[in-house]
This record gives C-alpha cells, structure tokens and sequence, in this order.
C-alpha cells in the first residue's frame, strides 16, 4: 500500500486528504511546493529581476486596492520601509489560498466594499485616493463608521491589520517581510538556534541574523515527516 | 464488527502528561501495557522556529482530534453560550502538550492540600467561600513528595531547592514545602532582564527565585542542555532539551519491551462487563474498529475528554456514564484562574526575544496562604512570574499603552522604539470548585464521529475576582519598582476551555463526593484508573502538570504494589 492510499479513522486516504488541504488550507502544514517557491524567489531576487510573480489569489485589482491599505497601515517614512516594501500583500495573496482560504470572501467584499466606499465620498477608486483621503476612510472602518461592509466595517479592518502585521513582521517564508525589513523595523535580533547568555543581556544587544527558519538545514533539507505534510484528517481553520 | 484484540495487562487512553508518565513504572514491573495515542511521533525536524506556524495557526500536529471536539461554554446554565474557540487549547501527539507547553514543573504548597482545614483553623469556617464544593485532598504533601521526587528525576527537571527537609534555602522559594534533595539539575540561567526583576523584587523585600523547568539546563540523560533560541511556547524542542514525556519517560518505558505505542487511535468508549468491572476499550484506527481488552484501564486523556469517555460510555450498570452512578463525573469542574495578566511598559530596551517562558523569576510572597488573610476579603492566592519570551508578530502587536494609535507611521514610530520594552507577567492564582461548575455533555454539538463534545458551564466567582485584582496591585508594585513607566491590567475573562482544566474526577476517600479515592481508582469500578488533573481538587497557584504526573505514578505503582487486588 503506498503512503497516498493510507486511510485515516474517518475513511479519507491520504490522496483525497492532500486535495482537500489545497482546498481548505491548514495552518499547520508547510507545503513542500512553497519550499520549492521560495528558493525560486531567492534565486530571481539573486539575480536582481524585478518582475513580480504572479498573483495566486487576489485579482490584480484587489491586490492594488490591498496594496494602497497596507501601505497606510504601516506606512513608509523617515522610519524606513513599511508594508509595501515587506511585500505584506504577496504575504496575504499566497495565504488566501491555503491557511487563510476562509478569509478569501472576507476579501472579496471588503476590498470591494471599500473601493465603493471610494468612488461614493471621493470619486475614484481608493488606490487612486490621496493618502488623507485613504486615511480618512480607514480611519471610518476602524471606529466602525463605514457603511457597506459584511459582516461591519471594523471586522474587515481589523482582519486587513491583523493579516498586514503578520505579512510585515511574519518569516519570509510565507511571502511577506521581504529582505527582513519587518524585523529591522523594530530591530528584532533575529532566529538563532542558540542563544548564548551574552545574546540575552540587555546591555549590548546581540547582532542581527537574518535567515529564515526554513533556510537553517534541520528544518528544510530532511524528508518532511506526515506533521509537516500537514494534517491526516479534517483540516481545520485558522485566522 | 470490532476487531479484538488480545487482552493486556493494562490499557492505558492517551500518551500525554500522564499517560506518558504512568506507562515506565508499570512496564518497568514487567506488566504488558499497551498505550493507546489519538496522535503520531513528532520529530525535532518539526519543531521549526516558526512563529507563524505554530503561535498564529495552530502546530504542525499530524493528528487534528482535539480540534474536532472543542468544548462548549455558558457562564451558568441561563446564560447564552460563548465564541466557540476557534483552536482546542490543547494538541494530540506521542507526549500529547508536554511536546509545546512552557514547561514550568511545580510542585503544590503544602496549603494546597488542605485548604478547608487550614481556612477553618487559621480565619473560620466562614471565610471559606459560600458554595464552594472545595474538599481537603485526602492526602497531605509529604504523601506526595516521594513520586514528585522520581518524576523530577526520572523526567529531568532544572530549578533550586527551597526547602530541604526542613532546611530553608533563600536561593529557591522558601515557602515550598520540604523535599528530600536538591533538583536533578540547577535552574535555568538568568538573563539580563530577570535580573532586573529579581533586583527590584529585593528592593521591594521579597524573596524572587528561579522557577523550575522541566527543560535540562545541562545535559541530562542522554540530551543537551537547553540552547535558549526561544520559540518554546506552542512550540517543541528540536534538541529534545524539553523534557515532555516523548523524550524521557515513553522511550524509556518502550525499552524495557512491556510497552506496545499504538498511534492514530482514536478510543470512542470503555466497556463494561456483568460484574461492573471495565473489560477493556474500544478505538479506530485507519478506518477499522478495534476492541482491546485489558485487565486495567487508565483513563489519560485530558480532562475534558476524560469526562468525555466516561459519560458516553452508557451500560445498564451505569446507565448515566461509566463510574457516575453518584453523578459525580464532571463535577467539581475549575478552569484555572490565570487570566487577567499584568503588563508594563519600560524605558529601555529589555532584550526578551530569546529564552523561553519557563526561564523567569518567580515571587511566592502572595501565593497560597503564605501571607495573612485576617483582613482581606478572600482566601488563596497568586504565583508572580515574569520570564525571557518574545516574538516578531507578536511584539509588533504590542499594547501602544494609550500612547499611539493603532496604525499608521504614529504606530510605525511607537512599535520601532518600544517592541522591546514591554513584558507582560504570568498570574496564576488559586481557583476553587463550585457548585454551579460542572461539565457535562453538549446536548446539540457533535464531533464528526457523532458524539457529543464537552460543555463547559462555568464561571469565575467573588473569591476569584477579588484574588485577581490583589495579586494585579503586587504585580503592577513588582514592575514599578524595576522602573516600569506605564502599567497595564487585563481584566479577568470567564472560565472557557484551557490548557489548565481542573476537576470532573475528583480524588477523594467520600465516594458520594468524589469520583476516584485516594490512588486514582473509580470508586465504583474497582480496575479503572483515573489519570490527569481532573482528579485535582485545588488547582494552586501553579502549573498543574508537575502534580499531575507525580500523581500519574503513584495510581502507577499502587497498581504495581496491588496488582492482584485491582487486576482480579
């Protein structure tokens, strides 16, 4: 019997469990094409190319629409970089189609939502707004004062925030924090292995390491184990 | 049609905290057990540092049993029901939680024991809480002390010494009870911020002290000493320096060859025979039925599900659950009271992004009954602890303490200067039994194979509430005193699902009251064992797994000491 064929408690074999996470997603799980992905990426941002990938689950125009939020959210300024630069929203577009697929409708009346908001108050798309027209449309979700939003204006903000936090701050392994810009915004030391006891004094702080933790051998040049397969039985969900 | 199976000596539900435990001394004895897991092996290969993984999704768990059985809950039987939660708090695995938990392995204080009779005789009977179901143990600390002993040794645990055998040692907590000897190892190191702590702590006149860790702060049997990169919380060890049962007391057991793991089994109910007496368990796996027979079974899953079990397990000898013919199977039910934690924000950067949560100080002045009672308005209290944890997304998802809005380059600028400088502290406090808190099965919500999940009716009391806000004024003096330049208190939640569950199997010698005696054996069904914190009956000021598993020994080996006896 061939791993695929394995039959979990409920009846499903793993060939139909595989299929049923691409549809469902499961936050547990690391794919091994992301794997493959994001060694493509490091190898076209290695050569310098700038073309970026196609988009996996957002419409280009959602992706604008997502981009110009984000933006605002953890703007770019004398602080340096912000959502943009982190590529928060390649973070999102990749996760709507795995471990936040439930979120995928959230998005697509919320993006929506808040462009028509857009063209109702300022006539224009909301990419196209100025930034204190967008700040002051982001500002109505947020205390819940937009209208037009499914379930409420502040849900969607609140998910867009959560999900750019993660796409800045997150590993860049899942798409987002490119080139580490999330964690030299606040100046996160870095994954180590191990953290000597001069690594956690206060007074200097330790040096900057910036890897992955997919990009340290023990966690990515091994057969993945059925955990990091992901789940053998109902996915489950995450937000 | 049940495929059955040959009949073991002892059958054991669940591979976790205290399944995993119970397992070595009763293959040691040379007893055939098998150990029945819901989950797979893990391997260090698993354990990424990957916070997005395992602290925002979930955890890389092959198996997602727990999460298809999350338990209900209503404050009280008139109130609507809670968000379900999304996540189970806990996870299915070869080592069940001790794979990701913090690992912080306490003992209980003497006082823990006896709440009632101490209360009575220190304030009067008065000041014990008006209905509280909360019962003496029917065993005292020094009973124990000898199983807290070999767990410590036998899983490897790092900490300092208070109090040995009567000699009080500053070092350590010196409101501990007496132990026989010093910690297999010595506690994990400090770090620049935890001596800031223990430095203010001084100031202040109490007595801080490492906490003890089941986390080798040396090489110890066979595994290194802990590298301190963080990510322990929710997440496992990829050097195996966390000592969960996975790594010390399974393979331990499994070597001496009187010890059979089967994985991916799911036990849906126990069956009884004509006599009363617990014939063995019924589980699927890779979709087929399977019935083991066993002379004993030991119940070990978590509390929730040890409830579970019993109450589905229906038979004309017990037509209200397996062992609840005195209806007692999923009283006395508490979910730990260690919520409404304390936050303060500093002035410098404190260096809290390696370490791990169970790599902290602790402070024991206001625990327990270490501190006088007479005028306040409650009894017990709290363990302060503030440990070496931190995160990128969640340091980025900072309270901006009313300083900043919430996003925007105001944010941008607030989280830059001040990710580093906050740390939130871990209150755990003492939590009592009540009548109106009990569990019992969902009337309405099934899991996918079509029985019923936990429902949890339950809800923190004034005795709680009170507690909480006088531990929250320590805490808040404790980090002003390091120099803390703001101060936030969480309010107290209500008493949801969690990882520190107390209750529905209680210990105690009245049958009528509880529903194990004094070794962990139903009172009613002479060879099924008990196992896990719902048998505790106080829940301390402390994590209950270091209890939990010096208690799975001892039902261990009074099994072994009267094998006849139970098995016949």
């Amino acid at each position: 019997m061939s791993r695929d064929d394995l039959v979990d408690a409920r009846g499903f074999s793993r060939r139909v469990l595989l299929a049923r996470t691409v549809r469902f997603g499961a936050g547990a799980i690391v794919p091994v094409e992301m794997l493959v992905r994001t060694s493509r990426a490091a190898a076209a941002a290695a050569q310098g190319a700038a073309a970026p990938e196609p988009l996996e689950t957002l419409t280009a125009a959602e992706a604008a629409t997502l981009d110009a939020i984000a933006a605002r959210l953890v703007p770019t300024d004398e602080n340096g970089p912000g959502a943009a630069e982190a590529r928060a929203t390649r973070y999102v577009d990749r996760a709507l189609g795995g471990a936040l697929a439930d979120s995928r409708e959230a998005y697509r009346t919320g993006l929506a939502a808040i462009d028509a908001v857009a063209r109702a108050s300022k006539g224009a798309p909301f990419a196209q707004l100025s930034a204190a027209d967008q700040d002051a449309i982001l500002t109505q979700m947020e205390s819940n004062a937009a209208a037009g939003f499914t379930p409420d204006a502040a849900t969607f903000f609140n998910l867009v925030r959560t999900h750019t936090i993660q796409g800045t701050f997150g590993d860049p392994f899942y798409g987002g924090n490119a080139n580490f810009v999330g964690w030299d915004l606040i100046r996160y030391p870095g994954i180590r292995l191990a953290a000597t006891a001069d690594d956690q004094r206060m007074d200097p702080l330790p040096a900057r390491v910036r890897r992955s933790a997919y990009d340290h051998a023990m966690f990515t040049k091994r057969r993945p184990s059925r955990a990091r397969l992901g789940p053998i039985e109902e996915p489950w969900r995450s937000s | 049609m049940a495929i059955e199976l040959k009949k073991r000596d002892v059958v054991i539900v669940g591979l976790g905290a205290a399944g995993g435990v119970a397992a070595l001394p009763l293959a040691r004895a040379g007893l055939d057990v098998v150990g029945l897991e819901a989950g797979t092996w893990l391997t260090p290969e698993d354990f990424a540092p990957d916070e997005l993984r395992n602290n925002v999704r979930g955890w890389p768990q092959a198996v997602q049993k727990a999460n298809r059985e999350i338990p209900t809950h209503r404050r009280s039987p008139s109130a609507p029901y809670s968000p379900r939660l999304a996540v189970h708090p806990m996870m299915n695995a070869v080592g069940g939680t001790t794979i990701h938990y913090w690992g912080q392995s306490w003992r209980l204080n003497p006082w823990d024991f006896k709440v009632v009779s101490e209360t009575r005789r220190r304030y009067g009977a008065s000041r014990l809480p008006s209905g509280s179901t909360v019962e003496d143990w029917p065993f005292g600390l020094e009973a124990l002390e000898p199983y807290y002993d070999i767990v410590e040794h036998e899983l490897g645990v790092s900490g300092k010494a208070g109090n040995i055998q009567g000699k009080v040692d500053a070092r350590g907590n010196i409101f501990e009870g007496p132990r026989r000897r010093e910690y297999p190892m010595p506690p994990l190191r400090g770090t620049g911020f935890t001596e800031m702590m223990t430095d203010a702590a001084r100031t202040l006149g109490w007595h801080p002290f490492p906490g003890p860790a089941a986390v080798t702060s040396r090489a110890y049997d066979g595994r290194p000493a802990c590298a301190y990169h963080g990510f322990c919380a929710r997440g496992g060890c990829h050097i195996r320096s966390k000592s969960s049962t996975a790594v010390t007391t399974i393979p331990k057991a499994q070597q001496t060859k009187r010890f059979e793991v089967v994985t991916e089994a799911v036990v849906t109910t126990l069956d009884v025979d004509g006599n009363g007496r617990v014939r063995g368990v019924n589980y699927l796996k890779g979709g087929m039925e399977y019935f083991q027979p066993a002379a004993v079974v030991l119940l070990a899953s978590y509390v929730y599900e040890n409830v579970r079990l019993l109450l589905v397990s229906k038979s004309p000898a017990f037509p209200n659950g397996l062992s609840n013919n005195h209806g007692q199977v999923g009283g006395h039910y508490f979910s730990h009271n260690q919520q409404a934690p304390v936050t303060a924000l500093f002035p410098r950067d404190l260096n809290t992004w390696y370490g791990l949560p169970a790599q902290g100080v602790a402070v024991d002045e206001w625990a327990d009954d270490n501190f006088d009672h007479s005028k306040l308005d409650f009894i017990g209290g709290g363990n302060l602890w503030v440990y070496s944890d931190r995160r990128p997304i969640a340091a980025a998802e900072m309270s901006t303490f009313g300083r900043a809005p919430r996003w925007g380059a105001a944010w941008k600028a607030f989280v830059r200067q001040n990710a580093d400088r906050w740390n939130t502290a871990y209150l755990q406090k003492t939590t009592l039994p009540y009548e109106g808190n009990y569990l019992d099965l969902d009337p309405m919500v099934r899991d996918p194979l079509g029985f019923p999940v936990i429902r949890i009716t339950a809800d923190y009391k004034e005795n709680d509430r009170r507690l909480s806000l006088f531990i929250q004024d320590r805490m808040a003096e404790w980090f002003t005193a390091a120099g803390a330049v703001a101060i936030e208190r969480i309010p107290l939640g209500t008493m949801g699902p969690t990882t520190h569950a107390y209750g529905g199997t209680r210990m105690g010698d009245n049958a009528d009251t509880n529903v194990v005696n004094r070794w962990g054996i139903s009172h009613e069904v002479p060879n099924l064992g008990v196992l896990g914190a719902s048998v505790m009956g106080t829940s301390g000021a402390r994590n209950p797994t270091l209890t939990v598993q010096a208690l799975a020994w001892r039902t261990a080996d009074y099994l072994v000491k009267n094998w006849k006896t139970v098995a016949t």
